[in-house]
């Protein structure tokens, strides 16, 4: 029988590879965990189709519960409803802004008829270094898909924003 | 897992993190792939061949752009929407199912590719890239918006965070349409001519084919040409902004009324597939 209460807290504490300072379930990555027939099934879901980091969020997940005592697991993905940046928890947030990457704010939402195009630059980022209100986009693209890069010129710090997705 | 250090998580043994080139995990694992009823299995494996050669040809051609981008921030957003397409090519050509994601990419002829045309010519100036990223994201969103309500629910799935991605691809190649087009006159000349190589290309995406006829009659598909109006509108309201001309040019045909939806390519495409494929041929098999 496996405890899928302490299996579940082991997975929690697993954190991202490229957000070290955040958990998979503080991103709301990490789905679910139960059990199926003795073994423990996790399930994530990826940020982007492409994300790189699939492949090592599932060999960490097997490390962590495999050293907690759980050799059976398996870990699955799940596609739908897609990850949204509304799934990233406040404590989430919070942790993001501490490392200096301007949380996303409430994502857009999509509506049934043709997706609006957005031809203007927001400036409503607040800077995580010093509170600015009002920051500079200096690319959309930034070292990953889910960050944009933004300049702040009130302390003249460049600094990442994760996108509203 | 935490790690103290950055080289304790790269030295960590029993660990395939590091399994690059083939033999990837399937980005599909544990996903209910059982196909929706009344829908045959060939069309459906023919259908994710279209949208996932889209995607993983433009890809490629996108990724030609890094280390030749004229701004670094333009190499990494390029680098960036590349792999978000490579993504969605992992998915659908695993999606497609008679054979690996691998065996679709690297040991495909040119015939057996299904991506429009538009997607495969060579990789120009950065105005024909401009270019041909707003006109392919513009129809590619109009398309996945609309595949969200598909009754295959991987296809379905794939689409609702496809169209996430997208549109963050339409907005930077329609936001560089308005900058050269509505930036000094050689940045417009630039850009107009840049719409003068892609739009040949543009009438192609809208005609159906037969595999996607038959799977808009099972509620699996999308018609390309239910595409056309939402697609010449969004055109409309760039170039506007952008104070150039709607683009207009005299498409080049296919081969007996057959393009890329049936194999049947451009010269650039023979190129490619030599560049993409080179390393799995010669090494079929290796993983590393």
């Amino acid at each position: 029988m496996v405890n899928v209460v302490s299996a579940r807290a082991v997975a929690e504490r697993v954190t991202d590879p490229e957000l070290p300072m955040l958990t998979l379930a503080e991103l709301g990555i990490l789905r679910e965990v139960f059990e199926e027939d003795g073994k423990v099934i996790v399930s994530i879901t990826p940020t982007y189709l492409g994300c790189p980091a699939m492949d090592t969020m599932r060999d960490d997940l097997l490390h962590a519960l495999g050293e907690a005592g759980y050799p059976d697991v398996e870990v699955r993905t799940v596609l739908a409803p897609a990850w949204s940046t509304d799934w990233i928890t406040e404590r989430g947030k919070a942790k993001l802004a501490d490392a200096g990457i301007a949380p996303p704010g409430k994502a857009p939402f999509t509506a049934k008829g043709p997706v609006p195009l957005t031809l203007t630059v927001r400036d409503d980022v607040t800077c995580p270094r010093c509170g600015h209100a009002d920051t500079t986009e200096l690319s959309r693209f930034g070292a990953s898909a889910c960050r944009a890069l933004r300049r702040c010129p009130a302390c003249g710090e460049p600094f990442e924003h994760m996108k509203e997705i | 897992m935490s790690f103290d250090n950055a080289y304790e998580s790269i030295t960590e043994d029993n660990d395939s993190r590091w399994a690059f080139g083939t033999g990837f995990a399937d980005p599909l694992e544990g996903v209910d792939t059982s196909h929706p009823s009344g829908v045959d299995s060939a069309d459906l494996e023919a259908y994710c061949l279209m949208l996932g050669d889209d995607a993983l040809v433009l890809s490629h051609r996108l990724q030609e752009w890094s280390t030749n981008a004229p701004e670094l921030e333009d190499e990494v957003a390029i680098a960036n929407i590349a792999l978000d397409l490579l993504g969605q090519a992992r998915l659908l050509l695993t999606r497609a199912g008679a054979r690996s994601e691998d065996e679709y990419a690297f040991f495909r002829a040119e015939h057996e590719f299904r991506n429009v045309r538009l997607t495969e010519l060579p990789r120009g100036d950065f105005a024909e890239l401009t270019a041909r990223l707003f006109v392919f994201t513009t129809w590619r969103l109009a398309i996945l918006r609309r595949l969200t309500g598909s009754r295959d629910p991987v296809l379905a799935a794939i689409a609702e965070k496809g169209v996430k991605e997208v549109t963050y691809h339409r907005d930077y190649a329609a936001r560089w349409v308005v900058r050269l087009g509505d930036g000094t006159a050689y940045s417009r000349d630039r850009m107009l001519e840049g719409f003068a190589v892609v739009w040949p290309y543009v009438g192609e995406l809208f005609v159906p084919s037969d595999v996607e006829e038959r799977l808009v009659s099972a509620g699996v598909g999308v018609d390309p040409a239910s595409t056309e109006e939402e697609f010449r509108q969004v055109v409309a309201e760039v170039c506007a902004e952008a104070r150039i001309p709607v683009p207009d040019a005299a498409a080049i045909p296919g081969v007996a009324g057959r393009a890329g939806r049936h194999g049947v390519h451009t010269e650039a495409m023979g190129y490619l597939l030599a560049e993409l494929q080179s390393v799995a041929r010669t090494h079929p098999e290796a993983s590393w």
